[in-house]
């Protein structure tokens, strides 16, 4: 049962232009009734009935159901690439403020290559805004690794937040609306799952486009075919 | 006992008074509810799940819940002096202990949520007016909960059991004395969070009462439903 759970997890990867029809449930609220579903994420079986968990909207997908969560603050999770701002050099790493409840550490060796002990605040000082993926989540707190594709010092351009909870949104089904926007405006973005999104493009003008843009999908959260309407809104902000 | 009397401002005797549910009206909040009952208003700002300063509070195997519950030094007639006092302590506690059932703090081991509850206007129910925004503004910060709590205080009028009261009834005096039984209510269950009673009354008459405060939680439930689904549609 676990493993489906997985599965139908991965194939429901937000869609922004799945026509799935979804409804908003607060807490405790029955989605569905009877034994044949499966609770997903931000639901759970209460006897023969599945209810939400969290406020969201409810999508059903086969035989499980989940709730997609709409507000809230960044919940880490394995994997997740996160943007953050270094706030103090240690012996043998940096301490990251990610936004989230826990400290955030990212040791030496988690560098891709070769940094003097001596000399640490060449590569990261304090204040510099980097791209991070999290390792591991402990009792004590999160592990960061810059080992990956697009993580490290995030230079020039700026960042700015949104609510979490609609980064995926933002993002796409395999980053078609994050690829969509940056084809428009021809900036590079980070997004990271906290919310920090960072922009760095040609001109002051398309960055703030960009910004623009991601902050009209994440005010739409509703909406159905939301690529569609991304693509028709930056015809009507074309200059 | 005949319950065909009007009560001073024309309510039935298990009328609630007007209610008033917004959620989202603190924008650097994580969550945030305004929830009144007529000239009972208050407000709800959740932050959270958030480290927890001092230290040796931090908790490895769950959260911690922090209430703070404060009238506005506006919101009574002779001004309140501002700050923590015996009373708003007490309250405080009390709500916190009213919304912990239906919260999974094991989910954020290490941290805090914090929930402010400050009254605007009082006009008697402020404790329970505090629940339920508190209650919305949990949901709006998308914690997990099992539930919502509805939270309602029934008082009596001489022998007569009439819910929601207004400062003028809870302070009648004649007849068998004032009195006032705050409670909160798991809203898709029938469990009850917090009892909590000022003056007497019969332990046979418990049940009725409780009977009384479902059916008026079930009309606090659909206003809280009601404004936690417009926050997500009106986005």
């Amino acid at each position: 049962m676990k493993k489906e759970i997985e599965q139908a997890h991965e194939a429901l990867e937000y869609d922004p232009n799945a026509s799935v029809k979804r409804k908003a449930v607060v807490p405790g609220e029955i989605i569905v009734e009877g034994e044949d579903y499966l609770p997903g994420e931000g639901t759970k079986r209460q006897g023969e009935n599945v209810i939400s968990t969290r406020l969201g909207l409810a999508e059903e997908a086969g035989r499980v159901v989940r709730v997609i969560p709409i507000f809230g603050a960044f919940i880490p999770r394995k994997n997740n690439v996160v943007i953050g701002r270094i706030i103090d050099i240690t012996f043998n790493g940096w301490l990251v403020d990610i936004d989230s409840a826990s400290n955030s550490f990212l040791p030496i060796d988690e560098v891709p290559h070769f940094i003097n002990k001596n000399e640490m605040d060449q590569f990261l000082d304090i204040g510099d805004i980097i791209a991070a993926k999290i390792w591991s989540i402990k009792s004590k707190g999160i592990d960061l690794a810059l080992k990956g594709k697009g993580l490290g010092r995030l230079e020039g351009g700026f960042i700015f937040r949104i609510i979490p909870s609609r980064v995926p949104r933002v993002i796409g089904r395999e980053g078609s609306m994050i690829n969509l926007i940056k084809e428009k405006t021809g900036c590079n973005i980070t997004v990271g799952q906290n919310g920090w999104i960072w922009i760095s493009g040609t001109s002051v003008e398309n960055e703030i486009k960009a910004r623009r843009a991601i902050e009209f999908v994440s005010e739409k959260v509703h909406v159905n075919g939301l690529t569609e309407k991304v693509e028709e809104w930056f015809q009507e902000n074309e200059k | 006992m005949t319950k065909e009397f009007k009560r001073l401002d024309g309510r039935k005797y298990n009328e609630l008074r007007k209610m008033t549910a917004k959620v989202g009206i603190i924008p650097n909040a994580d969550g945030s509810a305004l929830f009144a009952f007529g000239n009972t208003i208050a407000i709800a700002a959740v932050y959270g799940p958030r480290k927890l300063h001092p230290q040796h509070m931090q908790d490895p195997s769950t959260g911690v819940l922090r209430c703070n519950y404060d009238l506005l030094s506006f919101s009574v007639e002779d001004r309140k002096k501002p700050g923590p006092s015996r009373r708003s302590q007490e309250i405080s506690k009390v709500t916190g202990w009213s919304l912990e059932p239906v919260i999974d703090l094991e989910a954020f081991p290490n941290t805090v949520i914090d929930v402010q509850i400050y009254i605007l206007q009082a006009d008697a129910g402020t404790r329970t007016a505090g629940i339920n925004a508190a209650s919305m503004a949990l949901a709006h910060a998308g914690i997990p909960m099992k539930d919502l709590v509805c939270s309602v205080a029934v008082g009596k009028l001489d022998k007569d059991f009439v819910v929601d009261l207004t400062k003028e009834e809870e302070d009648f005096e004649d007849g068998e004395g004032a009195t006032d039984f705050a409670m909160a209510k798991l809203a898709n269950s029938d469990e009850f969070s917090l009892l909590q009673m000022d003056g007497k009354i019969s332990p046979e008459r418990i049940k009725e009462l409780l009977n009384l405060v479902s059916e008026s939680s079930k009309e606090i439930y659909e206003v809280q439903k009601k404004a936690l689904k417009e926050a997500i549609t009106h986005e």
